[in-house]
């Protein structure tokens, strides 16, 4: 369960990514620190540049709104077309850089105070420092295929979301408790494999996922959790829910689960989308699973933990075309990353699941711990890798 | 600084009276080759008396000791004599001297004063005394005197209180510029209170997360970002009445008037997700920028974030964003005096950094000036995400002692 606003979800998907040559965007220049940095000068009617020439190579402009109103830089091929990079968003005062690999050649440059219009242009050159400037292109076929196979992904995970909900439900309803509680984890696992998207959804999260604990005073609780506690009751003080009361919380999650499973079904997603999604699955673990803070009724935390990856690992196998060209050695570290976590989640295997998470012990705990550090450290490398 | 009458901590072990004042000389300025304010020359030490309890609009010290204590006795004599006595020990405290005057104790006994604080200055220690909503029942006979204001925080969303880090029925927070001074002060109050009271928790913070006068430049927290910029300031007299300071006409005002609320919140940051998270992602998250501290709107530091201009999708300032949700625009014009620590105490059994903001606040009255934006916060505010909270208290601050026979709780026991 997270609570992260759509509106927070929707800034961090800003960025665009270029054919052939992306962008990121930071506050530390990595490269060109010193007199290697390009200051930018945005006014009302003005686009000071320090220089109007770099090597090519790692170059960062660091973009400073000296105007009253909002401002964006652009660098655009010398078509004046093709964004290179850019920064959006600049605050009157603010200060912000962009950083891009650049090959040699013809560049144009542009302030748009007031995010309108052409902006203002000038030409930029980029001259050939002999350093490979490494840019590997990938083209928009890749792009395309990467953004559209994780989208059918989601949708094909929401699709059966719904057909287990269903079944899970059936015998919730029917007060064949004993298969319920085989169901619950294995329904779980296709909503906890899309968990990010769907928390994107901010008026569903809470009545679907929220836990106990997240409650506010008069808010009723409702949802996954809300039924885990009725079929692993608590040993003293809990009164069981009436078979009404049962079909009320049902129909409730199912409503809300078909809700979802349309609106995943015109879902677009974007390459920074993806990449941040799959660091933010192993979030939701380190947070949430590894602490048997998810499931505490039923403790199946390790089923939600290894959704929570599987989700994670389809993100980054989708986007690892992508990634290869960009930065192998990167690639390379996230994927054994996600071997050595596979095999710790392993050790936990029962028949078809996992055993119950309070048997897991603290050192045992502790050891899942330090592999998703493992991993989630080079995955939170992936955005800016792929997109620079 | 010390009395003629006093025995210094200093003096003690023979050094210079006069070396101990720490630089001395006069208003805030600039450093020589840095962009960076000098913070204003400190008083070495702050009094004890005045009118209101030292340590709320004091500018903020750098550490923290702060202490919850549970009543052991059903005696209400006993506890008013622990209170006179906890006032006599913090008058030595807060001047540099030793507990007891450094009177001469026998060879074979036990000396009155621990002892680690000998030779270090006042260091600015303050120490403010709070009652808790427990001390209200029956023991004491002061069930009539609560007032409403004065119960448990309520539940907020995603609390994840630990009782062991919670509440208790009296506290104290020491704060001083020396962390040894700090814990000396509490250690000592807590030795002196052995059979009346019993120390329930306690908390270290090693940092300051807030300014409480202008002069003080904004420090970071945890996360990296400059917190209390929009913090409740000394100077602000008018605003410090009306969200501060308990009124004569308050409930309660007949003996609390003068005092405050002290709110206290132990805030664990989840240190490892959140230094995973891009900047974008960061700074959309708090509404500001890293490195100056600005509002995304525009602007600097203390410019006054703008909610309404837009940026490429929306407001420049998220919707969900930490700064939007906190500011008083959107709490009906209520601003807070903060006065919080960072804490690192060590790391969980996961191996993962146990750290985060020991948040304390004062406030005038708790249910109309913490508890409506809490409950904002804890169910909005998208740095949520990354934070959990751990501990929570909630105590009366009564007002200062003026006389210099006076002590804390004089108004509501006699």
């Amino acid at each position: 369960m997270s609570r992260l606003p759509l509106a927070v979800t929707a800034a961090a998907a800003l960025l665009t990514l270029g054919a052939c040559s992306g962008l990121t965007e930071s506050n530390t220049p990595t490269a060109q620190d010193g007199d290697g940095t390009i200051a930018v000068e945005s006014t009302a009617d003005g686009c000071e540049l320090t220089t109007t020439e770099a090597p090519s190579g790692n170059v960062v402009f660091e973009v400073t709104n000296a105007g009253d109103e909002v401002t964006e830089f652009y660098l655009y091929g010398d078509d004046g077309l093709r964004i290179v990079g850019e920064v959006e968003n600049v605050g009157p005062g603010l200060t912000r850089d962009l950083v891009v690999r650049a090959e040699p050649g013809s560049y144009v440059t542009a302030c748009k105070p007031g995010m309108k219009g052409e902006g203002i242009r000038a030409d930029f050159t980029v001259t050939d420092s002999g350093e490979d400037a490494g840019i590997e292109g990938v083209d928009q076929e890749t792009i395309d295929a990467a953004t559209d196979a994780y989208a059918a992904y989601v949708r094909d995970q929401a699709r059966t979301l719904v057909g287990e909900t269903e079944a899970f439900l059936a015998a919730y309803r029917a007060g064949d408790d004993d298969r319920a509680r085989a169901l619950y984890p294995q329904a779980r696992g296709y909503w906890e494999r899309i968990e990010t998207v769907a928390e994107s959804f901010g008026d569903l999260d809470p009545k679907m996922d929220l836990r106990e604990a997240d409650l506010e005073p008069g808010q009723e609780w409702t949802g996954w959790h809300r039924i885990e506690k009725d079929l692993w009751p608590p040993a003293s003080g809990y009164a069981a829910l009436t078979p009404e009361k049962r079909t009320t919380y049902a129909e409730d999650l199912l409503a809300n689960t078909r809700t979802l499973d349309e609106r995943v079904q015109d879902l677009e997603v974007t390459v920074d989308q993806i990449s941040n999604g799959s660091k933010g699955l192993l979030d939701e673990v380190a947070t949430g699973k590894i602490t048997g803070e998810e499931d505490i009724w039923s403790h199946t935390d390790l089923y939600d933990f290894q959704a929570n990856v599987d989700g994670a690992r389809v993100a980054y196998e989708g986007l690892k075309p992508l990634l290869e060209v960009k930065d192998a050695g990167l690639s390379q570290q996230i994927s054994s990353a996600f071997e050595a976590l596979q095999a710790e989640l392993d050790e936990h295997r029962q028949g078809d699941g996992f055993v119950s998470y309070d048997t897991v012990t603290e050192p045992e705990r502790k050891r899942l711990s330090d592999a998703v550090n493992t991993l989630a450290e080079p995955l939170s490398q992936m955005t800016a890798a792929i997109t620079l | 600084m010390t009395g003629p009458s006093h025995l210094s901590r200093r003096r003690l072990l023979g050094a210079a009276g006069a070396g101990a004042l720490a630089a001395g000389t006069g208003a805030a300025g600039y450093a020589w080759g840095h962009g960076q304010p000098v913070e204003p020359a400190a008083a070495t030490h702050h009094p004890f008396e005045g009118e209101h309890q030292a340590g709320i609009v004091t500018p903020a010290q750098d550490r923290l000791h702060f202490a919850s204590f549970d009543v052991t006795t059903d005696s209400r004599d006993a506890l008013v004599t622990l209170l006179r006595a906890w006032s006599a020990a913090a008058r030595e405290m807060v001047r540099g001297e030793a507990v007891g005057g450094g009177a001469a104790t026998s060879y074979d006994a036990p000396p009155r004063d621990t002892g680690e604080a000998l030779g270090l200055p006042a260091s600015r220690l303050t120490l403010t005394f709070g009652l808790g909503p427990s001390l209200f029942d029956d023991r004491f006979g002061l069930a009539a005197r609560r007032p409403a204001s004065l119960q448990r925080l309520p539940h907020f969303p995603a609390d994840r209180l630990d009782p062991a880090r919670s509440d208790g029925d009296l506290c104290v927070q020491a704060c001083a510029d020396d962390p040894q001074v700090a814990v000396h002060a509490i250690r000592n109050l807590a030795r002196i209170g052995f059979g009346t009271v019993a120390m329930r928790w306690a908390q270290l913070g090693f940092g300051r997360t807030s300014s409480t006068t202008q002069a003080q430049a904004t420090p970071r927290n945890l996360f990296g970002f400059k917190d209390g910029t929009a913090n409740l300031k000394a100077e602000e007299t008018r605003a410090l009445r009306d969200f501060s300071w308990v009124a004569p006409d308050d409930d309660g005002g007949d003996w609390l008037a003068g005092g405050s609320y002290l709110v206290a919140r132990r805030i664990s940051m989840a240190i490892e997700p959140w230094d995973r998270t891009s900047l974008r992602e960061q700074e959309a998250l708090v509404g500001r920028d890293r490195v100056e501290g600005a509002p995304l709107s525009g602007g600097a530091e203390h410019t006054e974030p703008d909610f309404e201009i837009q940026g490429r999708d929306g407001p420049l300032i998220p919707m969900g964003s930490h700064v939007r949700l906190a500011h008083p625009d959107f709490n009906d014009g209520v601003r807070l005096l903060r006065r919080g620590y960072n804490f690192a105490d060590g790391t969980d059994r996961l191996g993962r950094l146990d750290a985060g903001l020991f948040f304390i606040a004062f406030v005038r009255d708790p249910l109309r000036h913490y508890v409506p934006m809490q409950t904002t916060l804890s169910r909005d505010d998208g740095l949520m995400e990354y934070l959990e909270h751990t501990g929570s208290g909630l105590w009366a601050v009564p007002p200062g002692v003026t006389s210099p026979t006076g002590w804390v709780g004089e108004t509501l026991f006699t």
